[in-house]
């Protein structure tokens, strides 16, 4: 990791020293165990602050929507996809982004070493180390290990894509990347009758509290009103409605269909925990199953839902 | 002050004695995650070893979600198009187990809902019907605790009714008011404590020393307020952040609300539900303007309000309890202690270097 931070650190510096970028957009440390924070840098000499560990899970492409400044992003793999849908989406231009490419070996779920720590310590994270791909957890009195593997984002084990897929710095060696998601999960839900989907979901959301941190973590959101604040007319109640709630989160995985990279920002923005990758992994899936589509990994290509092909699938229209 | 003496073998008798005349509300544990504050149902006890609740206990008294009127639009109901109060039940409540911080909160909050010329009727009245058993914290809940240096602290009992403090064996309950008193005649707890007091101190001085966390607000007053808000330090504060409501929300003294209107049908109802200052839509003029239109003006009216403007107009501290929910459930990891302290030790001129 340090050999990351060092090299982070030293591109940072000379796009910065060279005047090739008014910004760089990286991480800096947390103030928690398990917690980094985005922060910009302007000057070469604040390239120090800058740090790579396995707890950058938030998406950095979210901070570079909309910048008229020439901005040098530390990405990972799911960041650069985020990146190449910002292009496509005119949300960036390309000769404004130096992409800073991490090869990523997938980011730490901090909720579930929270959890296992809470089980069995019952107290709190202070440290988390890792060598060797072992992880060290020390929570209170207890000190507890585990394979690196099995405490990684959920999306991060599924990952397909841990090497930048767009960069202009590479930093760190590619990493062998998996080849197929067998999607068990969405299959999993695909599979319960109507009402046990309803009851799950209806479960599954009653803990939400509207903060839309979901929403905003994610890169894909950046409508300048989202239809939830809508007022002229207002399209969404504002109580904690399930009906409201339901409507929120259904709408907001569709409009991420055929955009999203799985990064994973909203399950791990999420304050109460909702697994809510659910809904838009489905959506992945159907993607890749009826246009053969991964979001993010061509500049050159439209997206599956931005072009019309003869061979679209379309038995649905009888 | 008088001191209870409660065994942890009368306890749950005590409260089932209670139950015919108080509601009963406690943390409940829902998995693993941390407990939340709901109504006890029969046979239903709080959970009594907790750190602290996810969200604070505001909810029982401001929820989320609270209908204030309904109204028909059926001109064939003889009452259309009139406001009806949607009746509130005021019947005496106990929340039992609410941490010291979190009841110093409502004190706080109080300033807004119930002044001498203003008193919103909603948070009042719920307000009045509940008696705030508090449960003291023998060590910090969390590292991210600061509560002592916010005005609060472990043992504060500024806020509730009744104090506990588990001594393992049982509970020494420091009654601090009447209705304190009243709850636990009502649940027939008369046994008064030798050394209640001394035994108190020594607890509260052990968990007091266990608080490792904290801000420094002592000058925050003397600040100019135009120097803080245009300090050179927003832009960098407010840069991770993404505008959710989740510090908002889960403040115990976070107040601001906003008031809508449903209609489905002919039928309709006024409601209030929480806002927030990191949304857009909290400060939207109907002229399209907005005086706080960039995230960065959000994030410093959060942080001003709390740390700053409301310091001014009561002279009482911060709009803060130190409960550390903000900082461990901020996506992003921002860190209230931080930005607490660079405004307190702010200097205009040399920030502008830094």
């Amino acid at each position: 990791m340090s050999a990351k931070i060092d090299a982070i650190r030293q591109i940072a510096r000379r796009l910065l020293a060279d005047g090739a970028v008014d910004m760089v957009i990286g991480f800096k440390r947390g103030t928690l165990p398990m917690m980094n924070e985005p922060c910009f840098i302007r000057k070469a000499e604040e390239a120090d602050r800058l740090v790579w560990d396995s707890h950058c899970g938030i998406n950095l492409a979210n901070y570079v929507t909309d910048r008229k400044e020439r901005v040098a992003v530390v990405a990972k793999g799911c960041d650069s996809r985020n990146l190449v849908n910002h292009i496509i989406e005119n949300k960036i231009k390309r000769e404004k982004l130096v992409v800073i490419g991490v090869c990523c070996d997938g980011m730490l779920d901090k909720r579930l070493i929270a959890e296992k720590s809470r089980e069995e310590a019952g107290a709190e994270v202070d440290a988390v180390e890792e060598a060797n791909g072992q992880i060290t957890v020390k929570a209170g009195a207890l000190i507890w290990q585990a394979p690196r593997e099995e405490l990684l984002q959920d999306n991060c084990k599924r990952c397909r894509h841990r090497n930048p897929v767009l960069y202009d710095e590479r930093v760190g060696e590619p990493v062998a990347e998996k080849t197929e998601d067998n999607y068990e999960d969405v299959k999993r839900i695909e599979a319960m009758s109507s009402d046990e989907k309803w009851a799950h979901f209806e479960n599954m959301l009653s803990s939400c509290i509207r903060c839309y941190a979901c929403r905003n973590a994610c890169p894909l959101c950046y409508c300048p009103t989202c239809f939830v604040d809508e007022s002229r007319p207002q399209w969404v109640g504002k109580s904690q409605d399930p009906i409201d709630i339901r409507t929120f989160h259904f709408l907001r995985a569709y409009h991420c269909a055929g955009r999203c990279t799985d990064c994973g920002s909203c399950e791990r923005a999420c304050p109460m925990g909702i697994p809510v990758r659910q809904f838009t992994r489905k959506l992945n899936k159907d993607c890749e199953e009826l246009y053969g589509w991964q979001a993010g990994l061509s500049i050159d290509q439209r997206p599956a839902l931005d072009t019309y092909s003869p061979n679209d699938p379309n038995d649905f229209i009888r | 002050m008088k001191v209870i003496h409660i065994s942890k073998t009368e306890w749950q008798d005590g409260l089932d004695k209670a139950r015919p005349s108080y509601g009963l509300y406690g943390p409940m544990r829902q998995g693993q995650d941390d407990p939340v504050f709901r109504r006890l149902g029969p046979g239903e006890f709080p959970e009594m070893s907790f750190k602290n609740t996810k969200m604070s206990p505001k909810e029982l008294v401001h929820p989320q979600s609270e209908p204030l009127f309904r109204y028909t639009l059926d001109p064939n109901d003889p009452d259309h198009d009139i406001l009806k109060e949607v009746p509130k039940d005021t019947s005496p409540k106990a929340i039992i187990a609410v941490r010291p911080c979190d009841a110093d909160a409502f004190l706080l909050v109080r300033r807004n809902f119930d002044t001498p010329v203003y008193k919103d009727p909603y948070w009042v009245n719920a307000y009045e019907s509940l008696t705030k058993i508090g449960l003291a914290c023998n060590r910090a809940c969390s590292s991210t605790a600061f509560c002592t240096t916010a005005g609060s602290g472990p043992f504060s009992d500024a806020g509730v009714d009744v104090l506990l403090v588990d001594t393992d064996d049982a509970y020494l309950a420091r009654v601090i008011t009447e209705k304190g008193g009243r709850f636990l005649d009502a649940c027939g707890f008369t046994t008064p404590a030798t050394d209640g007091e001394a035994r108190i101190a020594s607890l509260r001085e052990k968990a007091e020393a266990t608080i490792s966390s904290s801000v420094h607000t002592d000058k925050l007053r003397e600040q100019q307020t135009i120097d803080l808000y245009d300090a050179s330090f927003w832009e960098d504060v407010a840069f991770a952040c993404i505008n959710c409501g989740t510090c908002t929300y889960s403040c115990p003294t976070c107040w601001c609300f906003d008031i809508q209107d449903e209609t489905r049908g002919k039928q309709g109802v006024r409601m209030r539900n929480w806002d927030s200052c990191m949304y857009p839509l909290f400060t939207l003029h109907g002229s399209g303007h907005n005086p706080r239109g960039t995230k960065v003006h959000r994030v410093r009216q959060r942080f001003m309000h709390k740390l700053k403007y409301y310091v001014d107009k009561y002279q009482d501290g911060i709009q803060c309890v130190g409960c550390g929910r903000c900082i461990r459930l901020c996506p992003v990891n921002i860190d209230i202690r931080n930005v607490c302290n660079m405004m307190n030790g702010y200097t205009a001129c040399a920030c502008a270097a830094s």
